[in-house]
């Protein structure tokens, strides 16, 4: 079976909302979110989305 | 040597040179040079000697022979599948793939282009045992401007006008002209994206324009093109530096987004224009027939 899309990771601030069912990143700042959204993109060779909320979501296309 | 040497010499070389003429390596490299040539060099011979074989097998009453361009019909099929699973293979390693819808174009291209060979050695052979070698020039040429109206397709140009678009973000949405293409998160992306983005809106003329530029096949081919032309701002592993078109569900309209290295919109608008209507993406709704109306 190949998986279309793929939510691999979440990046989220602490204390707002926290995804579940998938590798959650919590961070304190909004730049450390950017930066860590960036570095798992790079590495996961996924797109970091963001989602109305805030949260960005780290998907295999 | 016999009484059919030089029609078939002639007929042979006609349909050789032709299939020659008919070879365009151009921005799309295709065929490779020069192994990849020399096969088509060699079946478009093949082909040639087929076609000027036929008329001195007939005027021999051999009407058996003949059943050997059943023969060729399989050999230039398989020219096909080959050139399907040769480009298939190559596809997944393209920055930019070509689609299966322009591969299949182009197998079919090559299978079609050898029939062509066929048809104009066969007309020439013709001419020249049933009248004389200038009757088979002219035929020969006439054959030949047949042959070239067959093997040229139409161009994106024709059926759609290509205008530059803005490139904005709306929030994280990427948006080309009012189009939206996809979503980027983060800020730094977004910011190489407006650096380096190119934006392109093509308006179909028609109705049926409409249903060919949605074609997915259409689309990527699109992409293909304007990627191999301008070079491309992307490596494997960064899918959000992926070039991307999105179809208007309102009114049709494609909206491109591309990342060149060359950021040459001129150009850009240029290469739209020229990319080749794929047959298998040409749709005429407005050729439907009412059953019952009397046309079929």
């Amino acid at each position: 079976m190949t998986l279309e899309k793929l939510i691999l990771a979440a990046v989220t601030l602490s204390g707002s909302k926290v995804p579940v069912g998938a590798n959650v990143f919590v961070c304190e700042t909004k730049d450390e979110m950017d930066q860590v959204a960036a570095d798992l993109e790079a590495i996961l060779d996924g797109i970091a989305h963001k989602l109305s909320n805030g949260v960005y979501i780290i998907v295999k296309h | 040597m016999n009484e059919y040497t030089f029609s078939i010499l002639f007929g042979v070389t006609v349909g050789t040179l032709s299939r020659i003429y008919m070879f365009r390596t151009d921005y799309r490299q295709y065929p490779t040079y020069p192994h990849g040539m020399v096969i088509h060099l060699a079946l478009g011979f093949i082909a040639a000697a087929l076609g000027a074989l036929v008329v001195p097998s007939i005027m021999e009453e051999e009407f058996t022979a003949v059943t050997f361009l059943t023969l060729a019909a399989s050999q230039f099929r398989e020219v096909r599948n080959m050139e399907r699973k040769t480009l298939n293979e190559m596809d997944s390693l393209e920055l930019v793939p070509r689609g299966a819808s322009y591969i299949e174009g182009i197998a079919v291209t090559f299978e079609g282009r050898n029939y062509l060979v066929i048809f104009i050695s066969f007309v020439s052979s013709l001419a020249y045992l049933s009248i004389n070698l200038w009757a088979a020039c002219i035929a020969a040429f006439l054959a030949f401007l047949v042959a070239k109206k067959y093997m040229t397709g139409s161009r994106l140009g024709e059926i759609a006008e290509v205008e530059q678009a803005t490139v904005s973000f709306d929030g994280a949405g990427l948006y080309v002209d009012n189009i939206y293409i996809m979503n980027i998160g983060i800020p730094v992306r977004q910011q190489e994206i407006l650096k380096h983005g190119l934006g392109f809106v093509i308006n179909p003329k028609n109705f049926d324009a409409r249903s060919t530029i949605g074609n997915l096949g259409q689309r990527q081919a699109i992409l293909h093109d304007l990627a191999i032309s301008l070079g491309v701002y992307r490596d494997s592993g960064t899918p959000a530096l992926v070039p991307l078109i999105k179809r208007d569900l309102d009114d049709g309209r494609i909206g491109i987004f591309i990342l060149p290295q060359n950021k040459s919109a001129d150009l850009a608008m240029k290469v739209i224009s020229q990319v080749p209507t794929l047959e298998n993406a040409i749709r005429m709704p407005t050729e439907t027939k009412e059953k019952g109306s009397g046309q079929s």
